[in-house]
């Protein structure tokens, strides 16, 4: 996958969980909490949705690298790699 | 439908073990990520403690006494729209004790002019109180205690305790001497938007939820008690249940989790390291209630929809776990609570604990039983002049019978104080597959944090099982 697939990605799964998710604004060095109405139980579904689509094991200890998009792009893309 | 245990198969990806609302969303989450699910429940109605009866044309909600608005975004990500939509606001919740009667819509707005006007407590403590209980996590530091907490922002006020405290001991049975963010996690959930209910009641949300489950694949069988839960070498093998083996490479119990040690896994499956923490694990109290059914040409007056009231001069913990406590809920549902149902229920509810009932000889509890129905009537009759010729069926249930129908330790109706959730969390890194959902650490527990625990347990079973 290319970063901008994987933006697209994260960006899809946040708005299966928040239909009324707004990205006009967003931006990605900024934590997704502090722009999205987004809470722990939140990070928890991205991370499921990435093992249910991609089979992707996330370990708890890595969840705080999923807090911007940009950051969620940083860690991913090593990982999605060859999807 | 729900099925009896003989049309179980042989072997499943995982078997949830209770059918409260925790082992439910971590079925539902479970099968929702392609897992093949095998739910057992002991009793022959799925639920738990969210749980209902019927008698002489009542059906009595036995949990259903209001949750958070946070459970409108939990249905909806986790369980289905119709489930979502049926989700509707409580907004006269009365307070009425010898310091204070108030009503009030129960949210952070109402609450600031409250505690301003009425109680004067100047406007920059109010705003700094409740942007220190917003601001609380579950792994924040536990050192302060709420009466600590109270005591900071609000010294010598038992008025202002009694007014924060009393509604949070009846929804999760914490007590001042509890962590504090115990009290202020909870407690900033209801102040977002105030209480809300489930429209319909308990037995439409269960059904709901059975019909989503099954549409999902996830096998359901009722009245099929697990007798033991197979550990064999550190590892989950599955379930013993009316003399079959049923494999699974995890196990997720919603029994309680003294339950889940002692009694169903065994104490040989664990490192004795392990036991210390669970043996020092507290439970919970539990609850008495007491059910009151209306007859059907009877009207009452709307006097709220939750009525926290006490005779006790002041707020005290252990004064609302009394044998006698002067402190006790009223839930009222109104016939508009189920629509196409014409009846008015009333259940008041107290925190009991189990001690004070199981110790009793058989004459002794059918005496104090009697007695509670007696004083709850008349507190009733102090809101509802002359309500003893209005009602037709009256019942009362203990901790007791709280430990019959949810086989939980000491009929535990709250789950456990704050230890229980590092335990429950750790089960699967002792024995490999054996994973807990159910009341842990006061936070995890109430209708809306037993759906949100499950969907925290399923995301651990779910990684597991995919990295066997």
């Amino acid at each position: 996958m290319t970063r901008d697939e994987i933006k697209d990605l994260i960006l899809e799964i946040i708005k299966d969980i928040d239909e009324d998710a707004d990205f006009n604004t967003l931006q990605s060095d900024l934590p997704l909490r502090d722009q999205l109405d987004l809470d722990s139980m939140d990070f928890l579904d991205i991370v499921m949705e990435l093992r249910k689509r991609h089979k992707l094991q996330i370990p708890e200890e890595d969840y705080p690298q999923l807090a911007s998009l940009s950051s969620c792009v940083n860690y991913l893309e090593p990982l999605l790699k060859n999807i | 439908m729900p099925f009896s245990l003989d049309k179980a198969a042989d072997r499943y990806d995982v078997i949830v073990i209770g059918s409260g609302l925790g082992g439910l969303t971590t079925a539902k989450r479970l099968s929702y990520c392609g897992h093949k699910v095998l739910l057992l429940e002991f009793h022959h109605q799925l639920g738990g403690l969210a749980t209902w009866f019927k008698r002489k044309g009542h059906i009595f909600d036995v949990s259903l006494h209001g949750f958070p608005y946070g459970m409108v975004k939990t249905c909806k990500k986790y369980w289905t729209k119709e489930i979502t939509q049926s989700i509707v606001q409580l907004k006269n919740i009365v307070f009425d004790n010898p310091q204070f009667s108030l009503k009030t819509t129960f949210d952070r707005l109402d609450f600031t002019a409250l505690l301003h006007q009425k109680f004067k407590i100047p406007q920059l403590t109010i705003d700094r109180f409740f942007a220190t209980v917003a601001g609380m996590n579950f792994y924040d530091d536990q050192t302060m205690t709420t009466r600590e907490l109270f005591e900071e922002f609000f010294p010598g006020r038992s008025d202002v305790h009694r007014l924060l405290m009393e509604p949070i001991t009846y929804a999760n049975g914490s007590t001042l001497d509890d962590p504090a963010i115990t009290y202020g996690i909870v407690f900033s959930n209801f102040m977002n938007k105030g209480v809300f209910t489930f429209e319909g009641g308990t037995d439409k949300l269960i059904g709901l939820m059975t019909e989503d489950l099954e549409r999902n694949g996830v096998t359901i069988c009722t009245s099929a008690r697990v007798d033991r839960i197979i550990v064999e070498k550190g590892q989950v093998r599955g379930v013993e249940a009316g003399g079959r083996t049923i494999t699974a490479p995890a196990v997720v119990s919603n029994s309680g989790i003294t339950n889940t040690i002692q009694d169903l896994a065994g104490r040989d499956s664990f490192s004795s390291d392990f036991l210390a923490k669970a043996d020092a694990i507290r439970v919970n109290n539990s609850s008495c209630q007491v059910y009151i059914g209306l007859k059907p040409e009877a009207v009452i007056e709307e006097k709220g929809d939750l009525l926290f009231t006490s005779t006790a001069p002041v707020f005290d913990s252990s004064e609302l776990l009394d044998l006698h406590t002067r402190s006790k809920t009223f839930s009222i549902y109104y016939p508009k609570t189920r629509p196409g149902h014409d009846r008015h229920t009333i259940v008041a509810s107290m925190n009991s604990r189990f001690d004070d009932w199981s110790t009793l000889t058989q004459e002794a509890y059918d005496t104090e039983k009697q007695a509670l129905i007696a004083r709850t009537l008349v507190d009733l009759n102090r809101y509802f002049p002359d309500i003893e010729s209005k009602i037709d069926w009256l019942e009362a249930a203990t901790p007791k019978t709280f430990n019959r129908y949810t086989l939980h330790t000491r009929g535990t109706s709250f789950g456990t104080k704050f230890e229980g959730l590092a335990v429950s969390r750790a089960l699967f890194k002792e024995v490999g597959g054996l994973f807990h959902v159910g009341s842990v650490g006061i936070i995890m527990s109430g209708w809306l944090g037993a759906i949100n625990y499950g969907v925290i347990v399923a995301n651990d079973v779910d990684g597991y099982v995919r990295s066997l």
